[in-house]
């Protein structure tokens, strides 16, 4: 059937429909992505203050976003920093306290007690930097400094008295101001050497060794040979009198330490912690009890979840107020652009195109406020990290993902609008706008 | 007996809206438009004009009749599909010119051809000569803002051109001009109508419509032919 069968001529001419030219059908409209571009700067660089403003939102959002993690980042590897100083390297081994103090009755029996020589049983750990057994005399007596008696100074006290083995120092981080440390040769020798805090050499005036001072615990003479100045892991030290081992248990019946100090290599507490008791006491690893630092990273998440969850919701709301504010405006943009949608309608635009330029305006809107945010973000995390001296800490990923962030907003905040706007019929735009 | 087919074919056409009452804009319509035609179709506002213009340019569709295109049946077209047709064969010239604001007038022609993925240096260099033809060149870089009423329309015109369309479909092309534009406008629909152009207008200003070669006046949404 053609269509000469079925018209009826208004003008009398004769319409005829050759059979031999069929009609090309055009198919469907496209769009090249270099003019969807196009279109989309355009679109935005209409109305630049708008479009800057519009952007804020998101600027804001991402900033503070950045800056939130960054600083927390920041801050958290600072504190952790400062605790790998002392703390993180630091493993102490006691004994567990035997009958009456534990609540299982079980363990009473068997104590697993433990050895002065420290030093070659754990050396041999491969992380280890220095380790020493102390153990605090019991009932040494009054000390006095024997030669000189002041009737005017007090001459007598009653001081703290230690005895250690030889790695104590080092694995103290002790320093000597005055004077050496006891060696290996004192402690065979059983010399009866003593070392005093500088707080202790204070109280009786000494402040030179070269004449030999002595010092009386109880009734036992003993020599200064050194004075220590220091100790971080043991503050109370420079407050008390260190000697070796061996006189200790000659002369004050010490039996065993107290407590073994480690210092490990940064890192390796936790591995030192693992493998200690069994280096100390093979034979009852169970019965000893290893204190270790915290983990280091758990710290970290720590500080950082603590600082972070308040800022990273705002952070968040900013971002969607941000959202909101891009939908607000590209719904208005909709709105004024009624008449250009009819035109591009009218210029063969089918409904995709439509909602796609606007898509593509808010997702660039997005990514610009990302981009942008970023920035902002990271100058923020420098500044603050820079007025505290601290190194700004900043994870790779996130001035990356940060503009993706923002585009991602855009793009969701566009996505009523645009359907809006391809939904609309293309008389009634052509008709309401101008 | 020609062997192009004529470039509308309206048969038995109606639109009815579906309000409270229905309303029937177009009755019945019969059209044919042969190339080369420059039709007007007169009549006053509420007539159907605009409803039967946007039938023509595929903005609707009509809920009874057939409507052949170039020789293509438009009721099996997609959306998508008239639009393609819509923007491929009809180039429309509106009252209130529909130009961008912010973009150039040779922006405003290049847009024709946009949904045609046409390249932009092929949309350009067409750009350039359809702004010849309406004597619009030296304006190439203006906004529009900055130009005449008379001129804005030939922009307008220019950007209809681009595409070759089989059909231009003017609304009211002078309503909003003076008459010295209004001159001057018409007398460009006389040079492409002499060039070979189909050329459709609908107005309700006699003047206007006494510058075309065949005349339709509609009436309550019903056409007779006016000599």
């Amino acid at each position: 059937m053609t269509a000469a069968d079925v018209i009826e001529p208004i003008d009398g001419e004769p319409t005829a429909e050759p059979a031999d030219a069929e009609p090309v059908v055009v198919g469907r409209p496209r769009l090249r992505i270099v003019d969807l571009i196009d279109e989309t700067l355009a679109g935005v660089f209409a109305r630049p203050a708008r479009a800057a403003l519009t952007t804020l939102g998101t600027v804001l959002g991402i900033a503070s976003l950045v800056a939130t993690l960054g600083i927390s980042r920041t801050a958290g590897n600072q504190i952790v920093g400062r605790f790998d100083e002392l703390a993180a390297t630091q493993v102490t081994v006691k004994a567990r306290t035997s009958g009456g103090g534990s609540s299982s009755g079980s363990g009473s029996s068997r104590r697993a007690p433990l050895p002065w020589n420290v030093e070659p049983r754990l050396d041999r750990l491969n992380g280890v930097v220095a380790a020493g057994a102390v153990a605090e005399v019991s009932n040494p007596g009054a000390v006095r400094t024997a030669p000189l008696r002041d009737p005017e100074n007090i001459t007598e006290q009653l001081v703290p008295v230690y005895a250690s083995s030889v790695g104590f120092l080092d694995s103290v981080r002790g320093q000597i101001v005055n004077g050496r440390w006891f060696d290996q040769g004192h402690v065979d020798r059983v010399d009866r050497v003593v070392i005093i805090g500088t707080d202790v050499a204070d109280q009786f005036g000494i402040s030179r060794l070269d004449t030999q001072p002595g010092i009386f615990i109880g009734d036992e003479l003993f020599t200064v040979i050194g004075i220590l100045s220091e100790a971080p892991r043991d503050e109370g030290l420079v407050g008390s009198i260190i000697l070796p081992y061996t006189v200790a248990q000659e002369r004050f019946n010490t039996t065993t330490p107290e407590r073994v100090v480690i210092e490990t290599d940064i890192g390796a507490a936790q591995l030192i912690a693992e493998q200690a008791a069994v280096a100390l006491s093979p034979n009852a690893p169970e019965g000893l009890n290893v204190t270790a630092p915290r983990d280091p990273k758990r710290t970290k998440d720590a500080v950082q979840s603590d600082v972070n969850q308040l800022f990273l919701l705002l952070g968040l709301i900013s971002l969607v107020v941000g959202a909101i504010g891009i939908a607000n405006v590209t719904l208005v943009t909709v709105m004024e652009r009624t008449g250009e949608i009819g035109l591009r309608r009218a210029l063969g635009a089918a409904r995709r195109h439509i909602g796609l330029q606007f898509l593509a305006e808010s997702t660039a809107m997005g990514l610009v406020g990302g981009i942008i945010g970023a920035s902002v973000g990271i100058l923020v995390v420098v500044a603050v990290a820079g007025s505290r001296q601290w190194t700004p800490v900043l994870d790779v990923w996130l001035p990356l993902a940060a503009p993706f962030a923002g585009a991602l907003v855009g793009l969701i905040a566009g996505l009523y609008p645009s359907i809006r706007a391809a939904r609309m019929e293309p008389v009634d735009a052509l008709r309401s706008g101008t | 007996m020609t062997t192009t087919h004529p470039v509308v074919v309206l048969d038995a056409v109606s639109r009815v809206f579906d309000s409270d009452p229905p309303v029937e804009a177009l009755k019945q319509i019969h059209l044919v438009v042969q190339p080369g035609d420059h039709l007007a179709i007169i009549g006053p506002s509420g007539s159907g004009k605009s409803t039967l213009l946007n039938v023509l340019g595929l903005l609707d569709r009509p809920t009874a009749g057939r409507y052949l295109l170039d020789g293509i049946d438009t009721a099996v077209l997609s959306d998508s599909g008239r639009a393609a047709e819509r923007g491929r064969r009809i180039g429309f010239v509106f009252q209130s010119f529909h130009l961008l604001p912010y973009r150039t007038v040779e922006e405003n022609v290049m847009l024709s051809e946009l949904y045609l993925g046409t390249p932009r240096k092929d949309r350009r260099r067409r750009a350039a000569e359809a702004l010849d033809r309406v004597g619009l060149s030296h304006r190439r870089t203006f906004e529009p803002i900055r130009l005449s009423g008379g001129e804005r329309q030939r922009v307008a015109i220019a950007r209809a051109l681009l595409g070759e369309p089989s059909l231009l479909l003017c609304d009211e092309p002078t309503g909003n001009l003076d008459s010295k534009n209004t001159d001057s406008v018409l007398g460009l629909f006389d040079e492409l109508h002499a060039q070979g152009l189909t050329i459709l207008v609908i107005t309700h200003d006699n003047d206007v419509a006494q510058r075309a070669q065949r005349r339709v006046r509609m009436v309550d949404g019903e056409l007779g032919e006016v000599a």
